[in-house]
């Protein structure tokens, strides 16, 4: 999650202060990890010093703080390449769950059980995910369902490799 | 929690080729578990063998007490008919009914009468968010309302036992999901044991917990009955 960008992009929708960014920072994005006044402030001053944000003095918002932040032309150009720009697809080729089954194998060990312990962990917390779906509102839906999509492609890689484990044994130890 | 469904070793053969090798599970009273494995690997043979529609060629089967594996076909069917339900892949509603009569078509053949079966059945339609939809036909509903249906046909008797083989396979990510949700939802309010074939992390996520079949056995030794 990028911070200046996401803040940026709050930002583009209407001008804000600190406090009422961070508090809406909180609510969507921050999922159990409220972003501190510290980073939103330090964030905040390096995208006026960039030239993203200008602060204008006006009255207070629901917080202490006189600040207000308005997107200029070029923070807002910004946003808008982030969110047209697709995310680098990443191949994840040295997850840490490859590197176990890889070592089990040259180590003999039984990569099959681990893939299996694994696949367990990966349901188990599709079933809290899922859970969260069925009774949270729809932005806690949208970002479990993120999570249940990416877990559900771990588990798909699981059958393949514990499918593919005689000739990837041999792959690794020749 | 009581034991409401088991298998205990289990083998079936189609012909010469071996689908369950000694298959076990056992699934409390009330509780939800999904069995998954690759195609192939003898789940769906498990669920048949659970509900009565396949009879063992060794091992048992058990609910409430009684070896189903050993009974005559007559009362398999009516274990099935009146303490079982079953939602399938693709619903297999009956063409030539309304969906209101294939809802009730449970009741209807375990002797209920017309009158009490429909109401019934109609109270299911609200359940499941499917209002006016009582004198359409199947070839007249989408694949999530035809679902929906099958599902409120599994449910109307009030099973002990709701067994599901890819219910959502046919189905879209959405759509399945809601039909998921809704088959969880009034499966926990009436208190029915779920069986749930799926190849589905998704699906199977909405379950308490899942078994691996794998080659026509279980993989779950810390939950088998001895």
């Amino acid at each position: 999650m990028s911070v200046p960008l996401t803040l940026l992009g709050l930002l583009d929708r209407e001008p804000s202060h600190g406090y009422d960014l961070k508090r809406e920072y909180d609510a969507y994005f921050g999922r159990g990890k409220p972003l501190p006044f510290g980073q939103v402030y330090s964030t905040l001053s390096r995208l006026a010093r960039d030239g993203k944000v200008v602060i204008s003095e006006v009255g207070p918002g629901e917080g202490p703080d006189r600040k207000r932040y308005i997107i200029t032309d070029l923070g807002a150009t910004e946003v808008e390449q982030w969110l047209t720009q697709p995310v680098e697809p990443e191949p994840h080729l040295q997850t840490v769950l490859f590197a176990k089954v890889v070592l089990a194998l040259m180590l003999d060990r039984p990569a099959g059980d681990y893939l299996d312990t694994q696949r367990g962990a990966h349901l188990q917390r599709m079933r809290e995910l899922t859970e969260i779906k069925r009774t949270g509102n729809l932005v806690d839906a949208l970002l479990a369902d993120h999570g249940l999509y990416h877990l559900e492609a771990d588990l798909r890689w699981i059958e393949m490799t514990g499918a593919r484990l005689d000739a990837l044994k041999k792959a690794v130890r020749p | 929690m009581t034991i409401a469904i088991e298998a205990r070793n289990v083998v079936f053969s189609f012909g010469q080729t071996p689908a369950l090798r000694g298959a076990s599970i056992a699934v409390d009273s009330g509780e939800i578990v999904a069995i998954m494995g690759a195609s192939g690997s003898g789940k769906s043979t498990l669920l048949h063998c659970l509900a009565g529609i396949l009879v063992p060629d060794s091992g048992e089967v058990l609910f409430d007490g009684a070896r189903v594996d050993s009974m005559t076909e007559a009362r398999r069917s009516s274990l099935r008919r009146d303490r079982f339900g079953f939602v399938f892949q693709f619903g297999q509603l009956v063409p030539e009914l309304t969906t209101a009569e294939n809802v009730a078509l449970p009741l209807l053949l375990n002797g209920t009468r017309r009158a009490e079966a429909l109401r019934k059945a109609h109270g299911w339609f609200e359940r499941l968010g499917l209002e006016g939809l009582e004198h359409r036909r199947s070839g007249e509903l989408s694949g999530g309302q035809a679902q929906r249906v099958a599902l409120a046909r599994g449910l109307v008797t009030g099973p002990e036992v709701l067994f599901a083989d890819e219910p959502t396979g046919a189905l879209d990510s959405l759509t399945g999901e809601q039909v998921m949700d809704l088959l969880v939802t009034a499966a926990r309010a009436q208190g029915t044991t779920v069986i749930l074939v799926t190849h589905e992390p998704r699906v199977a996520a909405y379950a308490d917990r899942e078994v691996i079949v794998r080659d026509g056995r279980v993989n779950a030794p810390d939950r088998i009955a001895s």
